[in-house]
């Protein structure tokens, strides 16, 4: 199965630009031991992920009546921002649920990916 | 020769429902699938055993069956091209071989409903429903929705389940013991569903509460360590060791009216070891070993006279501060009422209609006590109203007969 791992939120963790530079530097380990995890367990894969930038850089398209509305902002009107994603193929739910406690404190959101295959 | 038939399917339903089911989902991995056709097996039973006759092996003839559509349905989703994705297994998962030992089996099905991917209420309802083999309806009845709420409830349940990738696991491993609270809320509230008064006239279910029990046994055999567990099955032993008693010339018979000979004194010794034995604890365990110490406290009374009550209601007082639930309290009147009298008991069920709106036993113990305290235009209120809300045939009687007995005002 491949998860959508969305580092949804800064949960306990802060902000970035809050955070003191030992801790930000935590952070980057915490995602160095992330890679190296899914790496080192059998039947996972690292198919792809990215840092996003803040949710203020982001646009928003809806369609209305079959017109596309153009708004600047996030999707959601949530106070905490996505922060970044991964896509990881895993085995099971356990499986990538447990990779994901070594990541940074994040609130994170897993959601399946659908298999066109 | 037919109602036979009818017997042996309905007994065969509730006692090998979930160890079918699981056997079933552990070869096919598809838990709609596997339900579906365990479903229509049953039916088929249904239609043909009173003419053709009840094979052997009822089980057998039920798992053949039911193997037999499920392969049917994969052909032809195969012929449509469609592709319907597989439970996922465990990394320690080991495909079972035979239909000899389904225990494991079946707790591998509740430890997958009882998965914290799954929302609680669904959880609970998801393993009645594949474990036990309880009617959609029951579980409904059980969680105070409709029947079309919980149906939508199980079905996305097992949706999430498979589309999540939430895996079949073998039993034994850390994940079973993070989730044993979960796993132990599951089986009790099963074992609920068998024990509180049903709809129609099928008062109690002990053959359906007894699987609950024998869940709870094998969960204790295979972790013995754990408190919860323990506390789960000496609970449960006290509750179902008094099934005999319960129903009487198809009435209900309250505790403290039930033939204690009939008690099953071996089950009563069993349960009463398990949670005397234990050490205090919190949270969930802690509730279980209350409930089980209360339990016990009926079970050392030779007569309804000799009752503890002082000591059960403070038992009740303890489980009331740790829960704050508002059965609870209804349950602590019940045994303040046997200790100081029916208007203390009284006192203590005042305000709780707010938390328990819909509640029938609510009105019904008012009613009780108003009537022994000598309240009658409030014991005629109160069993009016509970009689409005009782589904419960036998109850209802039960209802009817109190308001009777108590004249015409």
């Amino acid at each position: 199965m491949k998860y959508f791992v969305l580092l949804a939120g800064d949960g306990e963790l802060g902000p970035w630009d809050r955070l003191t530079p030992e801790q930000q530097q935590e952070v980057l380990e915490q995602f160095g031991a992330f890679d190296a995890a899914c790496e080192a367990k059998p039947g996972v894969e690292m198919v792809g992920g990215e840092a996003l930038e803040d949710g203020s850089m982001a646009t928003t398209l809806r369609t209305r009546s079959g017109e596309l509305i153009i708004t600047d902002g996030p999707y959601a009107e949530a106070t905490e921002q996505i922060g970044g994603f991964y896509l990881v193929e895993a085995p099971d739910l356990d499986t990538i649920t447990e990779l994901c406690r070594s990541l940074p404190a994040y609130d994170i959101e897993l959601r399946p990916v659908v298999d066109m295959g | 020769m037919s109602i036979w038939a009818d017997q042996v399917i309905a007994e065969t339903y509730r006692s090998d429902w979930g160890r079918l089911l699981s056997l079933l989902v552990g070869r096919t991995r598809r838990l709609d699938l596997a339900e579906d056709s365990l479903s229509e097996a049953f039916a088929r039973a249904s239609a043909r055993w009173p003419t053709d006759g009840v094979p052997a092996n009822p089980g057998g003839w039920l798992y053949t069956t039911a193997m037999r559509l499920v392969l049917g349905g994969l052909r032809a989703e195969a012929m449509r091209g469609r592709k319907t994705p597989l439970l996922v297994v465990g990394r320690n998962w080991v495909e079972p071989v035979g239909a000899d030992d389904l225990g494991d089996e079946r707790l591998a099905l509740v430890l997958l409903c009882c998965h914290p991917a799954l929302g609680p209420e669904a959880r609970c309802a998801l393993a009645l429903r594949l474990v036990i083999g309880t009617p959609t309806e029951e579980i409904a009845r059980l969680f105070l929705v409709s029947r079309a709420t919980m149906a939508a409830r199980i079905t996305r349940a097992k949706k999430k389940i498979v589309t999540a990738g939430i895996p079949l696991s073998s039993p034994i491993d850390d994940e079973l013991r993070t989730r044993l609270v979960d796993v132990c809320r599951t089986i009790y509230l099963a074992y609920t569903a068998g024990y509180a008064p049903g709809s129609g006239p099928d008062l109690l279910r002990s053959d359906l509460a007894g699987e609950a029990v024998e869940l709870a046994a094998l969960l204790h055999r295979l972790i013995p360590e754990s408190n919860e567990v323990r506390g789960l099955h000496g609970l449960l032993l006290l509750q179902h060791a008094r099934r005999d008693a319960r129903v009487y010339n198809g009435g209900l018979v309250t505790l403290t009216e039930q033939d204690r000979s009939r008690w099953r004194q071996d089950e009563l010794q069993a349960g009463s070891q398990l949670v005397i034995g234990l050490p205090a604890g919190d949270g969930y365990a802690e509730e279980l070993r209350l409930q089980g110490l209360i339990a016990a406290e009926h079970a050392k009374a030779a007569t309804a006279a000799e009752t503890d009550w002082p000591a059960i209601a403070t038992l009740y007082g303890r489980l009331e501060v740790l829960t704050g639930s508002a059965v609870v309290r209804l349950n602590r009147g019940v045994a303040v009422a046997e200790a100081e009298g029916p208007r203390s008991g009284l006192a203590v069920i005042t305000g709780l209609d707010r938390f328990l709106p819909d509640n029938h036993r609510l009105h019904a113990v008012r009613a009780d006590l108003a009537r022994r305290a000598g309240e009658t235009e409030l014991a005629r209120a109160s069993y009016t109203q509970a009689l409005a809300m009782c589904a419960n045939e036998m109850e209802r009687g039960h209802l009817q007969h109190r308001l009777d007995s108590l004249g015409s005002g």
